[in-house]
């Protein structure tokens, strides 16, 4: 599998998500920045975290306007695989590759602990090896991450069962404790239409080694590997 | 009655949100942007019907929380 | 606007914090009365800040070289050698009194600033840690402080992307007008790409980089003579704005920068930015400096060379750089749409020149600026010992006094403020905040990894300024071994009153005495560090608190001790001897509501003996947990490793110990670590071939917490009132 990983000015956790994509891949992503508009060939392209443009206008905002943008919709629409994490998640909704938006956390505050979420579906290139009801640690960091959508987006992704990830309890329970940040049914990430772009709140990228405490967002990376063929 | 609180930074400063939104809408190619300030506005619905009240109720509204006086301004408007 | 011929009154004089006698010093260096950015120049130079007038004297006297020491204090950062050819860079500076007036940018802009410190010299921030010290609970402004400080702390780090892994937060009526905001950051260099201040080179251009200039923090000198002036239509903002984007932008800048070759000296602007950085760089360097103001980039109109030379406007840098490469550096900082101008030359006349509007308004002599400014051997007096305390009653009900200490104000447990810090950036937190000590794998290996932890307990420094001082560096030394790290140096922040009381500054002696005293013993040499005085609000000092920052190297990281229990059936260990000093004691003020009697006196011998053979059996894997004794002594530990582990621990206290004593003491040089049945013989040889005190007290396992004949609690009760009291402090329901 080949990566680009898309940085943006203020873009933060792109040396970690270079760091999980290199070691589970075997092979380091390219890195393009946010002023180019030519993406090189790969099977997947990631928008990681941070505060791209400081998040000062919207989370996202100013980046999605940015002109790589254009090119990563016309790949997503060709149908490579879309990785958007945390501020990555935020810009592919405000770029409209992904429904709905991420609001102020419920809580108002920052909040970076390790959270439960449970894999909703497993027909995606990101989930397919993990099992349906699967319940996994994986770590958030974010002061955005309450997701919302109109009713009508809601019914689709829940008919279509685009709701990738729900934020649960270790047990694998849906509770009002379990959700860090107010997200609207207890959403945690989000597939498109044709499940080829996943939004996640949560790093899966910094739970795949024992130091982390843990493995548990390793299969996500591997599942990716497994499925995406190599770029010519 | 219907009032609009504006909020601005005092002059001087540093505004790092109105900078990066400067920067965004040149780079969108809106010739002629000068410095963009950004600021808050809220809107509030209060009880009194007297304007001269309203205005010291609301002013005393962003002393107290809508405003940080120390870097910011911020005026008070009746707007119905 | 003030003119820079305004006439010089003593009023503009004692406006800038200038003394009589330092202001005829000034007469007799320069030969003229001096313009009034030239007196500006001047009171920036020579304020406490930036001369360390009252305390060099003292510092002199610290322990500051060591094998790995690499660069001790006088730069940005002390720099310490890790092995394979690389260094940490750490140092800790403080951000009080903005933090008290803003809290949300005074504590954004301190961690801002400390992370410039750390960049400046080439090393990206791997890790970040605050010690805050707010007023009593119950004091009006103590939650609103908390809730600014701590967001400030999160909003600037977590942008910026630095994890913010540790750290102290206390709570003491003292510091009810004056609270501390003490930030800490560490990053990682080249030991062969370390870049220092200090000019080389005639005719060299100076460069600005970075955000643009504008009178953010032009300070107290102008607002107080604010009545020379009519123009001004509203009070002028003494606050500076933290942007860490900017900064994020300029540590990507400087470090493209730095390996293109292009920087011969860098320095950060911080206090009195562009005086202090210039003035730094020339006479480090032996050379004269002129700057241009009407080539600085500036954010304001009308800026005046006074206004200019005095601004703390952030994320700036002062470099000088290689002429040939001067096109090269412009075009990376507008890559990172950063300023880039050069504003000045180097010389060799050894003078400090700026010109503005093409007049001279001010030029000066530039050694006399730094290496000359004034210095006092203040009068101090040491504080009479303090009398001992009189018998200590023991708790009528053991349980509810540990239910109630676990739950204090400065025991209960800090996740309502470390959740709000991204401590995971970076993927590399091995160790994430509530243990002894943060532990940070270091970049590109898999095991080697830096320890870091923050210590002082001020309440000791207020009793005996020589043993807290000598307290809170093995306390950080303890910290750090407890882990299984070897400690490697330090950064203090020293906070205290005002100096020119003789009772304050024989706090100030003392407590320095002490802590060099401990840094000796432990080779723990101080490579960094900050002063903060005049810390009193209406004439009542801060309590005494000399923050100690330590680092330490963990070979590997596979070793690493954590405090949680590990497995039903360990043995639970005392190693030290058994606890009798209740004086100062966490149990003594919480309990029974008193702050008397001098604290635990620290044996740096033993210390150092206890914390070696401790490291030894946590690097050889004999240890399963451990945990550092301190405040609230061998009860709390005990409700901490059961509390981090999800178990309990079923002990007894040996037959002829004062069991309160016993539960509570605070003595030094301990810890409280389980041991495996297959290593409980190997454990206790070395113990006894060592010639360590170590006591088995009892084993792991059960959901309760039972101390026999004395307390029975569920762990999960523990952990109730551990959790609870910060979130109910902020939500107003306490």
């Amino acid at each position: 599998m080949k990566a680009a990983v898309v940085v943006f000015p203020g873009s933060n956790r792109e040396r970690d998500m270079i760091a999980a994509l290199e070691q589970i891949s075997g092979r380091r992503p390219d890195v393009v920045w946010h002023a180019d508009t030519e993406l090189p060939k790969v099977d997947l392209i990631v928008v990681p975290g941070g505060f791209s443009y400081g998040d000062y206008l919207r989370s996202g905002a100013i980046a999605a306007r940015a002109p790589i943008m254009r090119t990563i919709a016309e790949r997503a629409a060709a149908g490579v695989a879309v990785l958007g994490v945390c501020n990555g998640f935020q810009i592919l909704c405000e770029a409209g590759l992904l429904p709905g938006v991420l609001m102020r956390n419920a809580g108002l505050r920052f909040v970076c602990k390790e959270v439960h979420l449970r894999v909703e579906t497993t027909a995606s290139p990101f989930t397919a090896d993990y099992e349906a009801g699967d319940v996994i640690r994986c770590p958030v960091a974010h002061g955005d991450g309450n997701y919302r959508c109109d009713d009508e987006t809601f019914r689709r992704l829940t008919g279509d069962e685009r709701i990738a990830f729900r934020y649960v309890d270790a047990t694998g329970a849906r509770t009002p404790a379990a959700n860090p940040n107010g997200s609207l049914d207890d959403i945690a990430g989000i597939l498109s239409e044709a499940r080829n772009v996943l939004g996640m709140m949560p790093h899966p990228e910094n739970l795949i080694e024992p130091l982390h405490g843990g493995t548990d967002c390793r299969p996500l990376f591997e599942s990716l590997v497994e499925r995406l063929g190599v770029a010519a | 009655m219907k009032a609009r609180v504006t909020v601005t930074l005092k002059n001087g400063v540093l505004d790092p949100q109105g900078k990066a939104i400067g920067n965004a809408l040149h780079s969108l190619g809106f010739p002629g942007v000068g410095a963009v300030r950004q600021g808050k506005v809220f809107d509030v619905e209060i009880a009194e019907t007297d304007r001269t009240a309203a205005e010291a109720a609301l002013s005393a509204m962003a002393e107290k929380l809508l405003a940080n006086t120390v870097i910011e301004n911020y005026s008070v408007e009746i707007i119905g | 606007m003030l003119r820079n011929d305004t006439p010089i009154t003593p009023e503009l004089v004692a406006s800038h914090g200038l003394k009589p006698d330092e202001y005829q010093r000034i007469l007799d260096l320069i030969g003229r009365t001096p313009t009034l950015t030239e007196l500006g120049i001047f009171s920036a130079m020579w304020n406490e800040h930036c001369s360390y007038k009252s305390s060099k004297k003292w510092l002199r006297t610290l322990p500051t070289t060591g094998p790995r020491v690499i660069c001790g204090p006088g730069e940005n950062a002390g720099v310490v050698d890790i092995g394979d050819g690389e260094a940490v860079i750490f140092k800790m500076e403080s951000h009080n009194h903005p933090s008290f007036i803003e809290p949300y940018q005074g504590a954004a802009t301190g961690v801002g600033g400390i992370l410039r410190d750390v960049f400046t010299m080439g090393a990206r921030p791997i890790a970040a840690l605050n010690a805050l010290r707010f007023g009593a609970p119950d004091h009006p402004k103590t939650r609103h402080l908390v809730s600014g400080v701590v967001s400030g702390v999160g909003g600037y780090g977590n942008s910026f992307g630095v994890p913010t892994v540790g750290g102290e937060v206390n709570f003491h009526a003292r510091y009810n007008g004056n609270i501390l905001v003490n930030a800490f950051a560490a990053g990682l260099a080249r030991t062969d790409s370390i870049f220092y201040s200090k000019a080389e080179g005639v005719g060299l251009p100076v460069v600005y980089l970075g955000s643009k200039t504008g009178r953010d923090g032009v300070g107290g000198a102008t607002m107080a003579s604010a009545e020379f002036d009519d123009q001004i239509e509203e009070k002028r903002p003494t606050v500076q704005v933290g942007d860490p984007f900017s900064e994020k932008l300029l540590l990507e800048a400087c470090l493209e920068l730095m390996a293109s070759g292009a920087v011969i000296a860098i320095q950060d602007m911080g206090a009195a930015g562009l005086t202090c950085s210039a003035v730094e760089m020339g006479a480090k360097g032996d050379l004269g400096i002129e700057l241009d103001l009407d080539k600085v980039p500036v954010r304001e109109a009308a800026m005046t060379a006074y206004e200019m030379m005095l601004s703390e406007s952030q994320e700036r840098m002062l470099m000088v750089l290689r002429p040939e490469k001067e096109a090269e550096a412009e075009a990376i900082f507008r890559k990172w749409d950063l300023d880039f101008a050069v504003i000045g030359r180097t010389t060799d006349d050894l003078r400090f020149r700026i010109l503005h509007g093409g007049a001279v308004m001010a030029d000066l002599p530039i050694k006399d600026l730094g290496d000359q400014a004034p210095e006092y051997d203040r009068p101090h007096v040491a504080r009479p010992a303090p009398a001992p305390i009189e018998a200590v009653p023991p708790p009528n009900d053991y349980a509810e006094a540990l239910l109630k200490i676990v739950g204090s104000p400065d025991m209960a447990s800090r996740r309502w403020v470390w959740e709000q810090y991204d401590h995971l950036i970076q993927g590399n937190t091995a160790q994430r905040p509530g243990g002894d000590a943060a532990v940070v794998r270091v970049i590109g290996h898999e095991t080697k990894a830096l320890a870091f932890s923050l210590d002082v307990t001020p309440r000791y420094c207020e009793a005996d300024p020589v043993e807290g001082g000598k307290q809170a560096v093995a306390e950080c030394w303890r910290n750090l071994t407890a882990v299984g790290a070897e400690p490697l140096a330090v950064t203090d922040n020293l906070n205290f009153g005002n100096p020119e009381k003789p009772e304050i500054m024989g706090q100030l002696v003392g407590a320095i005495e002490g802590i060099g005293a401990a840094c000796r013993a432990l080779d723990f040499p101080v490579v960094s560090g900050n002063v903060s005085l005049y810390n009193e609000t209406n004439g009542l000092a801060i309590l005494p608190t000399p923050a100690i920052g330590g680092v330490g190297l963990l070979p590997d990281i596979g070793t690493m001790a954590t405090i949680g229990f590990k497995a039903a059936g360990d043995t639970v260990v005392l190693v030290g001897k058994p606890g009798r000093h209740l004086g100062q004691s966490i149990y003594l003020r919480e309990i029974l509501g008193r702050e008397e009697g001098p604290p635990p006196t620290v044996d740096l011998a033993e210390e150092r003996r206890t914390g070696d053979f401790v490291r030894r059996a946590i690097r050889e894997q004999i240890v399963s947990a451990c945990h550092d004794l301190s405040d609230g002594g061998l009860a709390l530990a005990l409700a901490e490793m059961a509390m981090a582990g999800g178990v309990g621990a079923t002990v007894a206290l040996p037959e002829d110990a004062a069991p309160h004593a016993y539960l509570f003491g605070e003595d030094q040089a301990r810890y409280l670590v389980t041991v495996s049945p297959a290593s409980r013989g190997a454990f206790f040889a070395g113990a006894q071939a060592a010639g360590i005190a170590a006591a088995e007290l009892g084993t792991v396992g059960g959901d309760d917490l039972v101390v026999r004949d004395l307390l029975t609690i569920s762990v999960e009760k523990l952990a109730r009132a551990h959790e609870d009291w910060f979130p109910a402090f902020m939500a107003g329901e306490l």
